[in-house]
């Protein structure tokens, strides 16, 4: 009994366990490189716009495996219409609102033709992805544009100050980060144990408690040692917040709301869906939508970071999203997939390029590595539904 | 004694958890046609793949022994160079292929390099005017009606010189008609010859074209009923493919009251979505009352669930004509399944894979879908009365299940039934359009669904049941619609109909055309 019980659990958890281990090697590797509080910094500053963009493209992708091509071209084409705003110094609230909202008008424009016009998906946004990187160069003139709006950088994730700053006055220790990490896990915990407690009363034979309590006191213990190690830097990244809301949002949206079993209902039958009585087409909209609008986001983020615009800006960035979401364990046939399954699979790309540039591995092996974890991990999960059938 | 073709000897066939075949065995004589039933389930399909070399030898215990030799099929390809071609249920033909190119794929005329046309297109039409069709090879198969399709997959089997013929449920997806003139084609080459084998649901059929009948039961054959006077009683056939004689496969309905109407359409005309010249649904006027079972029988294409779509909010076809009154008042619904809800009406598919359930997900979710408003502020799901609601009607229609969390995708297709029937019940409808609710589940499942329709009778909702099953349809309606050829052609009185005066309506009106 109790073996049946651990395999299964194994297999549920097969993206959680590779993370941990590829942690523990990367390590050992590295001599304890990787876990250097700064390095831990980086990798969330570094990968803020893949955590955003992966929570859009996941809505897509359950719709039916649906992806958005033009995320990376949005990403610099938004980004370039702010740096270029603040250049002009215009107020910074205007250059984020005028960002997030070409963001979401082309998300609409995009979702409008897909939606209504059944443009394959695929094709509507190889089309955007072309079009928005040629106009983010149009915007740009071809060049870089440089962004020294401080309040914009420091609130979105960009120069030196990034960070909350400490209102607790910690001596080596960032306290305001820590109290933060303490106050989240606890209420992580909380929740967690709550809902162990209702699905006991109401008697639903879901996944082993004890299940549960491992993966809570793994997660607890990741996020209380991440925030135990950014406090030994500089305390929490800005981009963290926006992380952090991005995935809490997200992750809410597709587990409790009416929109979000729709974007399930919809991958998982297109047609049953309809005679539902819901509006399909407004589900792809949505869909699209949003991606429009985290593009926008991730655009701001991205320029934040490097305090300038430049028209190779987000190459490559789509690719991230859907690879991130493939990890994790989401359906390319659409309807299976999970904001946790998300935030594994971006962490574990993250991960994996820290680790390697520590190592001083280059680019072009960085890239040849990411492919084989992504056909490993999709391997996985095709073998393992094999198994069961 | 004729010659045995073949035989499959204590064929044990077991999949993970599950003894599929149990110890089989079949003989079929050179020159015979043989059918095979059995319910749903019970192995019939699983053993003509063992014979195909779907499974290959070695997945499966026994012996095959075809013509004197024993085989080991390792491919679909060694069956049918011996002689053993199947055509599956489901036709396999490309649509956007030329009838010839259909018929010899993956067997092409010519080299590897260079495919002989010539060879292709003449033989092809060779073998089409054997079947009876006039087609050129040249015609497009996504051009041809289905009957004809059907017609194609039987060439294409000749084209592989097919001395063993399997055909799985050849007649599903025909009409009357064309189902007619296919089994007189299975007679014709009978007389050449060839050996058939036919897996049918339809008892009529099994009657008129089998010389030998097996039954198969739960993954074991039963008995070989010998049908050479080709008059054998349906009955007969039943019992032994339920292993008991059915007394009672209908439950009663006693003490239901019937109401006001609550549904009524006239004059009710849809056209064909994408061939908007060809009228599906024609001038079709019915009603239903409170706490009524309508039937509406009809054979497959007769327009039955395209009528019942386009009342469903017009979610087929293009609407031209007609009215549609809920309790005495003319609606006009918007053309969408949403506003039909909205008025409180249901449709139930008969496609409950394809259109009907979402198999990824569990089955609270699947029974909440089409009314989650009432268990939402219309963003925010309260989870805990989902849960409620979907145990709530577990129990009430005793859906075997370990939880409510189970994937429908792993149910049982009566268990699978049950969540479609609890879905709509759970939208909350006056009218109910039941498309052949029991299609394709076991006797038992059956037995539980028609005490559902009773129970939703007595609530006082309408039901308005479409069925191709003639006992079904007389036992379970208080008023029989008769629908042909996108026509109503006879009502009638439950009391009244009988299975002669049903069909006497239909071929009636078929002279008319």
């Amino acid at each position: 009994m109790k073996s049946v019980g651990a395999t299964s659990y194994l297999k549920k958890n097969t993206m959680l366990i590779a993370l941990v281990a590829v942690i523990i090697f990367f390590s050992i590797v590295t001599q304890g490189k990787i876990l250097y509080a700064q390095n831990i910094n980086n990798l969330i500053s570094q990968n803020g716009y893949v955590f955003v963009l992966a929570s859009g493209m996941l809505l897509c992708i359950l719709t039916g495996g649906n992806i958005d091509l033009a995320v990376g071209s949005v990403v610099c084409f938004t980004g370039g219409i702010g740096a270029v705003m603040m250049q002009a110094k215009m107020p910074t609230f205007l250059a984020v609102l005028v960002m997030l909202a070409v963001g979401l008008a082309i998300g609409m424009f995009q979702g409008f033709w897909i939606a209504w016009v059944s443009v394959p998906p695929f094709i509507a946004t190889l089309a955007g992805m072309y079009a928005f990187r040629g106009l983010a160069n149009v915007v740009l003139g071809g060049y870089a544009v440089g962004i020294n709006d401080t309040a914009f950088l420091n609130v979105f994730g960009g120069g030196a100050d990034c960070y909350i700053p400490d209102f607790l006055n910690g001596k080596n220790l960032n306290m305001t980060c820590l109290v933060v990490g303490i106050i989240g896990t606890l209420i992580f915990v909380i929740m967690t144990l709550r809902g162990i407690a209702v699905n006991k009363k109401k008697g639903i034979v879901g996944s082993s408690t004890t299940s549960t309590v491992v993966k809570m006191v793994i997660i607890a213990a990741l996020i209380l040692w991440i925030t135990y190690k950014l406090s030994q830097y500089k305390g929490i990244p800005t981009v963290l917040i926006w992380i952090a809301v991005v995935l809490l949002v997200y992750g809410y949206i597709t587990t409790n709301t009416a929109i979000g079993r729709y974007f399930y209902a919809v991958g998982g039958n297109e047609k049953a869906t309809r005679l539902s009585g819901v509006n399909t087409k407004k589900v792809y909209f949505i869909a699209y939508a949003n991606m429009g609008l985290l593009a926008g986001l991730a655009g701001i983020l991205t320029v934040a970071r490097a305090s300038s615009a430049q028209p190779t800006y987000g190459q490559g960035y789509e690719m991230d999203a859907i690879a991130s979401c493939f990890i994790g364990g989401a359906s390319a046939y659409g309807g299976v997939g999970k904001i946790t399954g998300v935030i594994i699979g971006a962490a574990l790309m993250g991960i994996i390029n820290q680790g390697m540039s520590i190592m001083g591995i280059s680019t072009n092996y960085q890239r040849a590595v990411k492919g084989i974890v992504l056909l490993v991990a999709v391997l996985v999960d095709v073998l393992s539904k094999k198994e069961k059938a | 004694m004729a010659k045995i073709l073949l035989e499959m000897k204590n064929i044990t066939k077991t999949f993970p958890g599950v003894k599929a075949l149990d110890n089989v065995n079949l003989k079929v004589e050179e020159g015979e046609i043989h059918a095979l039933v059995g319910e749903n389930g019970a192995g019939k399909s699983t053993l003509m793949n063992v014979l195909s070399g779907i499974y290959p030898y070695g997945t499966y215990e026994g012996d095959i022994i075809y013509n004197g030799e024993t085989c080991k099929f390792s491919t679909i390809k060694d069956s049918e160079s011996r002689g053993i071609v199947i055509i599956h249920q489901e036709l396999a033909l490309v649509p956007e292929m030329t009838i010839g190119e259909n018929m010899y794929l993956g067997n092409e005329r010519g080299s590897k390099a260079k495919i002989d046309w010539v060879t292709t297109y003449s033989e092809a039409d060779k073998y089409l005017k054997m079947v009876g069709l006039t087609e050129s090879s040249k015609v497009l198969v996504k051009e041809i009606g289905t009957g004809k399709q059907q017609l194609v997959e039987i060439a294409k089997a000749l084209a592989k010189n097919a001395k063993l013929l399997i055909l799985d449920e050849p007649t599903s997806s025909l009409n009357e008609e064309d189902s007619r003139a296919l089994l007189d084609l299975m007679l014709g080459f009978k007389k050449q010859g060839m050996t058939m084998i036919i897996i049918t649901h339809k008892l009529n059929e099994v009657s008129y074209v089998a010389d030998k009948i097996t039954v198969v039961r739960d993954g074991s054959t039963i008995e070989t009923i010998d049908n050479a006077g080709h008059d054998i009683d349906e009955d007969r056939i039943i019992k032994g493919m339920v292993g008991r004689e059915i007394t009672n496969r209908f439950p009663k309905r006693e003490g239901v009251k019937i109401g006001d109407v609550n549904l009524e359409v006239s004059g009710w005309t849809v056209r064909h979505p994408l061939y908007p010249e060809r009228t599906v649904v024609n001038n079709v006027s019915i009603n239903v009352r409170k706490g009524e079972v309508v039937g509406i029988y009809g054979l497959m294409g007769a327009g039955r669930t395209e009528l019942a779509m386009s009342i469903f909010g017009q979610s087929y076809g293009i609407l031209t004509g007609g009215t549609l009154k809920l309790n005495g008042q003319e609606v006009r619904l918007k053309k969408s399944p949403t506003d039909a809800i909205k008025h409180k009406i249901a449709y139930v598919t008969e496609d409950r894979k394809g259109n009907g359930l979402i198999l990824s997900q569990s089955i609270k979710v699947n029974t909440s879908l089409a009314n989650l408003d009432s268990i939402s502020n219309k963003t925010v799901i309260d989870k805990d009365r989902e849960y409620q609601v979907a145990e709530e009607y577990r129990v009430k229609l005793k859906t075997k299940t370990p939880s409510v969390e189970q994937l429908v995708g792993n149910l049982s297709g009566g268990n699978q039934q049950k969540v479609l029937l609890a879905k709509w019940m759970f939208a909350e409808p006056e009218v109910l359009i039941l498309d052949e609710p029991t299609r394709g589940i076991d006797v038992g499942a059956k037995y539980e669904i028609y005490c559902i329709i009773n129970d939703l009778a007595a609530e006082g909702k309408s039901v308005i049941m479409i069925s191709s099953e003639l006992p079904e349809v007389l036992a379970m309606s208080d008023r029989i619609y008769i629908m042909n050829a996108s026509r109503i052609v006879g009502e009638m009185k439950a009391s009244e109909a009988t299975q002669e005066n049903i069909m006497a309506a239909i071929l009636k009106s078929g002279r008319g055309d």
